[in-house]
């Protein structure tokens, strides 16, 4: 083989290609979202990039955050929106324009609020795990001691909150008589 | 020793650099979920065909028995037929989501085979999550149903699409709960360690018969009746009630748009069966599995099909139950029976008694819960019953009428 006149940069691992797909299929139903002319069809792209973040996820070796945003996100937020979507006549068919005169202003927030995320993500130094991860120990085994052990009070206001919720729901939803 | 290995050694052993072991890896993925795909397409064949005969049996029917041995290529011919059918796309219809559906459903069905384990080291990937990756899949079936439903643009379809949402939704919920309990006991979610778990050694010798059914039968029950409302099959098939929706949410479809939700109904009923395989039933666990691993497989797949001829028996028995009947079954006699079956065990097994006392106890539990099910439903049957008669009955006759009683002086 003949030497080069310059240094070829190293090939892309198989992780980075996955991550650098998963990542335009996230960023391409992000701007799904926003860009759509229907309503419906912007909470499909939602819906895209929720899978696309569970794909990083799972890219970056964290199969229970990225299963529990499937879970979470694609199985029950999506769905909440798709049904208010489609409970919201005149929404369903026919095009809204996502556009009004604020859209300016938005653009300019978001892309300052993308530099100042890019900027803490570069600057923090990030702390690495403390041992290495046995193949085949369950992660999840650690976090589940972690929630009754060290964030017992966060873990049970958390519940609460939600029972409020689910109990709220239901005062709204019966007929008052 | 793992498939994945055993593949990735004979690559090597044919002469392939140790450099490219990234490319040998993808290719041994590629191919193991190359054969799981198409397998589960061929085995779809199959399933239609168990279902058609097993119902035409209990109609007192003989079924399909013209094309091949046994009409086994009826299905092959049906399949043909779809396929030279017209593909029609409504022109109203919403494109995006019309033409994405049919493939999400199938696609949200076939992820279901990455973490079935077949046998002892024959499992796509081993998930330390594998259960919770199963739910997560349910979601998907759900999304695909609403884009059908919506995407159709028909009135009737959008009406199965939202009962298919709050049917799914709510089914999923027991189900969950109760793929908890095997979880809970054997405190892993991968499939392989729940299968490994159910073993039973007598000495040294694994009968392979410590199946969870026989500890938690009240989890079994109740994920039993789950799947078969996440599987919409019948009692559940209110998403394709011809009476009151003509099809259901795939009323649009035709050719083999149509036949993508058929496999996929088909095919996660099958799942469904075969997870309550992997949870309950020993999964690839039976006399002897352990010294002839070839036995595994056959095993699993063996309980998976009696489970699904199980589900295929249920169908052709009971009629279809109402909206309400569905709703109200799954959130006040399923979820409340349910958690407290999962409190009750996760209680019981921190008790400080002897491990044998702590099973017994988990055992009567779930017994209990049996008991309830099927004392529930029992009455409602009975009310029911009554309520139907009545409801046929001359109007003119209800509140008049009074059993007969023996006149008096005898």
């Amino acid at each position: 083989m003949p030497e080069l006149p310059f240094e070829l940069p190293p090939l892309p691992t198989i992780q980075q290609v996955i991550f650098v797909m998963i990542a335009i299929l996230t960023v391409l139903g992000a701007l799904v979202v926003v860009l759509a002319r229907n309503l419906f069809h912007s909470a499909l792209g939602l819906v895209t990039a929720f899978f696309g973040a569970a794909g990083v996820y799972v890219v970056a070796e964290a199969e229970f955050i990225g299963v529990s945003q499937v879970l979470v996100y694609v199985g029950a937020i999506s769905t909440l929106i798709t049904f208010a979507i489609m409970l919201t006549r005149g929404m369903m068919f026919g095009a809204t324009s996502p556009r009004n005169r604020q859209s300016g202003t938005a653009a300019m927030i978001t892309i300052l609020i993308f530099l100042v995320l890019t900027a803490l993500v570069g600057a923090i130094p990030w702390p690495q795990a403390g041992e290495p991860i046995v193949e085949g120990q369950a992660i999840i085994a650690g976090l589940g001691r972690s929630f009754v052990n060290e964030y017992v009070v966060p873990f049970q206001l958390l519940a609460m909150l939600l029972l409020v919720a689910l109990a709220g729901a239901i005062v709204l939803a019966r007929d008052r008589k | 020793m793992n498939w994945s290995d055993a593949l990735i050694q004979f690559q090597y052993d044919l002469g392939a650099p140790q450099e490219l072991s990234w490319l040998i890896e993808g290719i041994t993925y590629f191919i193991g979920a190359f054969i799981l795909a198409n397998a589960a397409l061929v085995l779809a064949l199959l399933l239609i065909w168990i279902t058609r005969k097993v119902v035409s049996r209990i109609q007192d029917r003989i079924g399909p028995n013209r094309v091949g041995r046994y009409g086994l290529f009826q299905t092959v011919a049906d399949a043909v037929k779809l396929l030279s059918k017209e593909d029609i796309t409504p022109s109203t219809a919403d494109k995006v989501s019309y033409l994405i559906a049919p493939v999400l459903a199938v696609m949200g069905v076939l992820m279901a085979l990455a973490v079935i384990p077949f046998g002892a080291g024959l499992v796509g990937a081993d998930l330390n999550v594998g259960v919770l990756y199963l739910v997560a899949l349910g979601s998907i079936g759900i999304m695909a149903a609403l884009m059908a439903g919506w995407g159709s643009n028909n009135k009737y379809a959008l009406l199965a699409g939202f009962r298919v949402v709050a049917q799914l939704l709510s089914y999923e919920i027991p189900m969950v709960l109760a793929m908890l309990a095997p979880v809970l006991l054997v405190g892993t979610m991968s499939m392989q360690g729940i299968s490994q778990a159910q073993s039973l050694y007598l000495g040294p010798i694994n009968l392979g018969l410590g199946w969870f059914i026989f500890l938690l039968p009240g989890a079994f029950l109740i994920y039993f009746i789950s799947a078969l409302a996440e599987a919409e099959q019948t009692p559940f098939d209110l998403l394709e009630a011809e009476s009151e929706l003509i099809a259901g949410f795939h009323i649009e479809y035709s050719g083999m748009k149509f036949a993508m939700f058929f496999l996929a109904q088909f095919l996660n009923s099958f799942f469904l069966g075969a997870i309550a395989v992997v949870l309950f039933l020993g999964g690839w666990q039976g006399p002897f599995a352990g010294q002839i691993p070839l036995l595994g497989p056959i095993y699993f797949l063996a309980k998976t099909f009696f489970v699904y001829v199980v589900i295929q028996w249920v169908k052709g028995t009971f009629p279809r139950v109402r909206v309400d009947q569905m709703m109200s079954f799954a959130w006040k006699v399923l979820v409340p029976l349910v958690l407290a079956l999962i409190l009750a065990q996760m209680i019981i097994m921190k008790l400080p008694t002897p491990m044998w006392l702590n099973y017994i106890l988990v055992l009567v539990a779930n017994l209990a819960v049996v008991v309830a099910v099927l004392n529930i439903l029992g009455k409602y049957f009975q009310r029911e019953q009554v309520r139907s008669k009545r409801a046929f009955e001359p109007k003119s006759l209800i509140g008049v009428m009074q059993p007969a009683r023996p006149a008096s002086g005898d």
